[in-house]
């Protein structure tokens, strides 16, 4: 197995006072799912915009691919690596107003000079790629229907279908069914499940549930304030690594302290 | 929540696309789509038409162009005063200044009856629509025309200035107002009507506390616009202050410097203005 | 505790009244504006316009006239607006958040929008005055550099809103900056963009009429002459004539934007 990304000594600091984080060291195998779980405003946004540079760094390195993230100074070599890390979002973050094609095929646009991309054109080879895609998310039907007259749920595969066009390596999602119902969002987790299995697309993905996250993951990576606090297998996860990256965050604690132990075991 | 693995849909099925003949269409024209490019395209059509029938009387664009360019030179970089003082200046501000004062009060007041009377919550469909049908005619009219209707009965000078000022003060206010207005809680009136509060306890005792600050904020931005307003009257319909010495300046001793002076001060005032109405509309925001 | 909370807010109204009060009477004693005039002169006005302030037959002699300058004051108003507009979307791109270049550019975009913006028509047909004499090409200018201001300013705010999220998800797919603007931030701001161009050429028509007065163009030049000359038939036809077309133009408005949404 190779290792696709690695943080090392990564730490990012908001203005003079905000540490969002500390010092982390992870590394991501090629064609793993892994989890990364926390409280809200513990890093876990932050972490995955590092690795494409929405964010920088403040110090440490992010290997990706062999290169170091955050030499790259050139905005062309950012954008041709961007193209091979594909996003997706809580809120889908779509052009409500264009179809569902169209939106798809923005993931496209970085292969584009300037011209060809503000105008929009892309070849029939893409475009059939785009449908395939399209299809196998089930979204056969709305091709040609705008987006603001989709579900959540249908968004959120516009989402991964504009990620997938892009071709990539890996696949970074933040909280991707946080806005969703719990069918809609069984719904996208098989399908990242499944992209990842497929397609051998290493997929990083947010996730505030930690049942979701102990049932899809290959591996969990526990943060809290910034720190990497776990980082092993869903099956190793004990009550006192919960505690330790949930904190004292009663709500966290409430709703989530009994479960793992059942949840553990049916895995 | 439970979730358990399951085979999702094959992702790279072989399936054949539906759109397999030619070139597939990216987008699909829609209503709003259309409209949006016709209207485009008509605008682009106008601006044309206007390029080609403008009276240009005989005057040269590029040149035109160029000396405009160097009077705004004149005026950015070497403002000065010749026919008054730094003092009489800032008099003059004041005038103007209180015209906006005065119009934005007076609308003020007759806008808070008005939108009472327009908010659709407060009033009857039929009132309100013709209240915010009279304040739309009333807009169409332009202020200085106001002004300069008024004056012939008046004369000349702030009161004219001041009630046809009032107009738009009072259309755009009775419009932020009634809905301000509108946007309290339908339950809120119900319950207090169900107190068996009358009319004007709910409008005192609800209604307006709740949209107190909302109110304000509005006035204020109306306040800033009336200066600009007042300016302009000065210039125009002989309503005096700051305004009328720029008129002055331009039309009868073409003195760009003093118009520099002039442009500085308004532009101050202006800026202002806006700073203290974006402060008042975050801090009401938040 | 109760009444003593009452009463502080009472005296808090009370104080703020009183401030108002005195700015009145401070202001109208600045500009000499007396409130009993004010009173009187209405119905004053009222009657005179009764008596006075309606086309008659004569006038209407004098309408192809009117029509002729009220068609160059709509074509200078749609003008300067849909030119200022485009102008304006590239300030607005340069100085919104969300599409900055970079934050030199942004300041500096932002200042110069806002130093347009705070000048008042009026002031910049005086100075045009200058250069374009009597012709359409003053009107022309003073609406185009108002309408760049405010434009760029609604402009900015509309991108603000309603593009950040999407613009994080384009760059993140490695897109460039035009194919962000052309592909996203446009598609989708443009109805809003439309929707103020609209009204900039409302506001416009109002604002033609000023500057024509000032400056000896346009239906405002037809106005003046009329009113100079006290003809105020003539006069009254002028302005029912401006006012349809704004009312007209409104409803336009308002069912484009009905449709565009
Ligand atoms: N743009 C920003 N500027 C300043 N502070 C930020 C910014 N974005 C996030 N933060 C802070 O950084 C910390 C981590 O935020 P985030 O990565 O969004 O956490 P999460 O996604 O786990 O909820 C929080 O304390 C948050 O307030
Ligand atoms: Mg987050």
């Amino acid at each position: 197995m190779t290792t696709l990304l690695q943080f090392k000594n990564v730490s990012k600091q908001y203005g003079n006072s905000t540490v969002a984080l500390s010092d982390v060291n992870f590394s991501v195998n090629e064609g793993e799912l892994v989890s990364i779980i926390g409280p809200s405003g513990a890093g876990k946004s932050t972490l995955l915009r590092c690795i494409n540079r929405l964010i920088d760094a403040t110090s440490g390195e992010i290997i990706f691919d062999g290169a170091d993230m955050l030499k790259i100074n050139k905005k062309h070599d950012l954008r041709a690596l961007r193209t091979k890390i594909g996003m997706i979002f809580q809120n889908y973050n779509l052009v409500e107003r264009l179809s569902v094609f169209e939106n798809v095929l923005h993931g496209r646009l970085g292969y584009k000079s300037a011209l060809v991309g503000a105008l929009g054109l892309y070849n029939e080879n893409e475009k059939k790629q785009a449908i395939k895609i399209i299809q196998s998310l089930g979204l056969n039907e709305q091709v040609y229907k705008r987006c603001d007259q989709l579900s959540g749920g249908q968004k959120q595969r516009v989402g991964i279908a504009r990620a997938l066009v892009q071709e990539p390596r890996v696949l970074l999602a933040d909280e991707p069914i946080a806005s969703l119902d719990p069918n809609s969002s069984k719904v996208i987790m098989d399908h990242l499940k499944n992209i990842c299995t497929t397609l051998g697309i290493t997929v990083l993905v947010n996730l505030h549930q930690l049942d979701v996250a102990l049932n899809y993951s290959d591996r969990i990576i526990g943060i809290s304030g910034g720190r990497v606090v776990y980082d092993g297998l869903p099956a190793n996860l004990t009550d006192e690594d919960i505690r330790r990256i949930y904190g004292s965050d009663p709500e966290a604690l409430n709703l989530i302290i009994q479960k793992p132990k059942e949840v553990a075991q049916k895995i | 929540m439970a979730m358990t693995k399951t085979a999702g849909p094959v992702l790279t099925n072989g399936g054949v696309p539906p759109f397999q003949e030619g070139r597939i269409k990216i987008r699909v024209l829609s209503k709003a789509n259309i409209a949006i490019r016709l209207t485009m395209l008509i605008l682009a059509v106008l601006t044309i038409v206007g390029f080609a029938t403008f009276n240009y009387q005989g005057v040269h664009l590029l040149k035109g162009l160029m000396s405009t360019l160097a009077n705004f030179k004149t005026i950015f970089f070497q403002p000065q005063f010749a026919h008054f003082t730094l003092l009489e200046a800032i008099y003059q501000l004041f005038i103007t200044l209180s015209l906006g004062v005065l119009t934005t009060l007076i609308g003020a007041i007759i806008a808070l009856f008005l939108g009472m009377l327009a908010a659709e919550n407060l009033s009857n469909k039929t009132v309100s629509n013709s209240i915010k049908g009279f304040v739309a005619v009333i807009r169409a009219v332009p202020t200085v025309l106001w002004v300069l209707i008024f004056a012939v009965s008046a004369g000349l000078g702030s009161v004219a200035a001041v009630i046809g000022m009032s107009f738009h003060s009072i259309s755009y206010l009775t419009k932020a107002y009634s809905e301000s207005f509108e946007e309290l809680n339908q339950g809120t009136i119900e319950a207090l009507e169900g107190c068996g509060a009358s009319w004007w306890q709910i409008v005192c005792q609800a209604v307006l506390p709740s949209s107190l600050t909302s109110l304000i904020s509005w006035t204020f931005i109306r306040f800033e616009i009336n200066f600009g307003v007042s300016v302009a009257m000065g210039a125009a319909a002989g309503a005096g202050g700051i305004g009328y010495d720029m008129f002055m300046d331009s039309a009868f001793y073409y003195n760009l410097h003093e118009m520099g002076v002039i442009t500085y001060l308004i532009l101050i005032v202006a800026m202002l203005l806006e700073f203290m109405s974006i402060k008042i509309k975050n801090k009401v925001r938040a | 505790m109760r009444s003593n909370f009452l009463m502080k807010k009472r005296l808090y109204s009370g104080g703020i009244l009183l401030v108002l009060v005195l700015l009145a009477f401070g202001a109208a004693s600045m500009t000499e504006f007396s409130l009993a005039k004010c009173f009187s002169s209405i119905p004053k006005a009222i009657v005179w316009s009764l008596g006075n302030f309606y086309p008659v037959a004569d006038s209407f002699a004098k309408l192809p006239d009117i029509l002729a300058k009220l068609q160059e004051t709509l074509l200078i108003s749609i003008a300067s607006a849909s030119v200022a507009a485009i102008f304006a979307l590239v300030f607005a791109l340069i100085g919104s958040r969300v599409t900055k270049i970079n934050n030199f550019l942004a300041t500096l975009s932002r200042l110069i929008a806002n130093i347009f913006r705070n000048i008042d028509v009026s002031i910049w047909a005086l100075v045009l005055l200058f250069s374009f004499g009597q012709s359409s090409l003053t009107g022309y200018f003073a609406l185009f550099v108002a309408s760049f201001g405010f434009l760029t300013r609604a402009f900015m705010e509309t991108i603000d809103e309603v593009g950040a999220d999407t613009v994080e998800a384009l760059r993140a797919t490695g897109a460039n900056f035009f194919s962000i603007v052309f592909q996203a931030v446009i598609p989708m701001s443009v109805s809003q963009l439309i929707s103020w161009v609209l009204f900039m050429i409302e506001t416009n028509i109002r604002a033609a009429t000023l500057v024509g007065i000032l400056t000896g163009s346009g239906i405002g030049f037809v106005f003046d002459l009329y009113y100079k000359k006290m003809d105020y038939h003539s006069a009254s036809l002028v302005v029912l004539s401006i006012v349809l077309s704004i009312l007209l133009i409104e409803q336009i408005s308002n069912y484009v934007r009905r449709v565009m949404l």
